[in-house]
């Protein structure tokens, strides 16, 4: 299974992007092989909608499961219809949020937010 | 003479007096049009409690899916411009509230899956208050995007005086409200906020070369005015201070006209919009073009 994980940065000891839309990488980390490779984010600077294209991307990468801090309710809506588990990150690094959830430590994320859409 | 003339009154946030005084400068004139632009929260109608003549429907059109001639191609997920489409496995996820309406899915979709269908935005009323022609616009709750709303009720086009009565701040709503006026009265209060709203809106007026000027609202004399401040170091033409005044604030929130209940407030409302029609005028001349 693949894990998906927001980063600041290209590397395991980046902290975890407190965005997920926006983030500027995604770690997907292979539970099999126990590789990780980093993904660009080429919806982050999309003018709306980031957060739909991010998913898509990241569906199209045959995920598993997310961990992020936070998720848009259309973000959510299309990991929601791909049937990826969420949960809710630790306030750690990449690794250790690979980790945390390897040893069961992660909870489920509860809540989704409304969204930035439109910026009148 | 009275000439054709539409002023938008504007302010950067809500509560300064844009209501106030678009429906006391239509209520002056002998023959006008006040249009409420404020399509999220309209109040003109508070005020003149027009009969209203007609309603109209305003609807936009949004792609709907037909799941079952949709093959995956992906040209439109990958053509919309705001990501407003996804494809997950067979499904076709469409959300209504990014997507912009601008056709270009329905147009390129090769199997005619997707369709546009009309979907209702809100309401346009036209009504009528003594000789003023009262417009105003209801956008629909849970809705995302006024624009379109706005503009349908611009659509019309009117004779003699017109006063645009402005949503608050300097976004997307703002523009296009403002976007056919021929001069833009500024409203500010005396606030440090306030100044930092009006600079916030004089940066709109000005990136789109529309005449403008300041009306000072609620002044209290004697008392430092950070707008004021604002237009004289900015070279904003002020037109006028409106002091803070109980009685005023008591005849609004009963929804009375101030320039209908008193004197005093009709010869200020009247030298007001004399003074806009005055440098309207001067600032067509200096910009014919415009």
């Amino acid at each position: 299974m693949i894990i998906a994980i927001p980063a600041e940065a290209d590397s395991l000891d980046s902290a975890t992007c407190v965005s997920f839309g926006r983030a500027p990488y995604y770690c997907l980390y292979n539970t099999e092989t126990e590789s990780s490779t980093f993904m660009t984010n080429l919806a982050a600077d999309s003018a709306g909608g980031a957060g739909i294209q991010a998913a898509q991307d990241l569906v199209d990468q045959r995920i598993g499961t997310l961990i992020t801090f936070r998720l848009g309710e259309n973000a959510a809506k299309v990991l929601q219809a791909a049937e990826i588990a969420i949960l809710k990150a630790l306030n750690l690094s990449v690794a250790d949020n690979i980790a945390a959830l390897q040893e069961g430590k992660l909870a489920p994320l509860e809540e989704v937010h409304a969204g930035f859409h439109h910026g009148h | 003479m009275a000439t054709d003339l539409t002023v938008a009154v504007l302010s950067g946030k809500g509560g300064t007096g844009k209501t106030l005084l678009s429906v006391n400068l239509a209520a002056v004139a002998q023959k006008a049009t006040y249009i409420d632009c404020d399509v999220e929260e309209p109040n003109g109608h508070l005020f003149f409690k027009p009969t209203i003549l007609s309603e109209r429907v305003v609807t936009i059109p949004k792609p709907v899916v037909e799941q079952s001639l949709c093959d995956g191609c992906r040209i439109c997920t990958a053509a919309c411009a705001f990501n407003a489409l996804a494809l997950i496995g067979k499904q076709l996820l469409v959300f209504n509230e990014v997507c912009h309406s601008c056709g270009l899915c329905t147009t390129l979709c090769p199997k005619k899956a997707l369709t546009e269908v009309e979907q209702p935005l809100g309401v346009v009323r036209e009504g009528q208050h003594g000789t003023v022609s009262f417009e105003d616009g209801i956008f629909d709750i849970g809705q995302s995007e006024a624009v379109p709303l706005i503009k349908a009720l611009l659509r019309n086009k009117h004779k003699d005086l017109v006063v645009i009565d402005s949503p608050p701040g300097s976004g997307c709503l703002v523009s296009e409200a403002i976007s056919g006026a021929d001069f833009c009265l500024l409203v500010a209060e005396p606030t440090r906020f306030g100044a930092h709203n009006l600079a916030m809106v004089h940066e709109l007026v000005q990136i789109l070369g529309k005449p403008c000027a300041v009306l000072l609202n609620k002044t209290v004399e004697g008392a430092e005015n950070p707008s004021e401040e604002y237009a004289r170091s900015h070279g904003l033409s002020i037109m006028g201070s409106l002091p803070y005044d109980r009685t005023l604030a008591t005849l609004t929130s009963e929804g009375l006209i101030a320039s209908e209940e008193l004197d005093h407030y009709h010869a200020f409302f009247s030298g007001l919009l004399e003074t806009i029609r005055k440098e309207a005028a001067d600032a067509s001349d200096t910009h014919p073009q415009r």
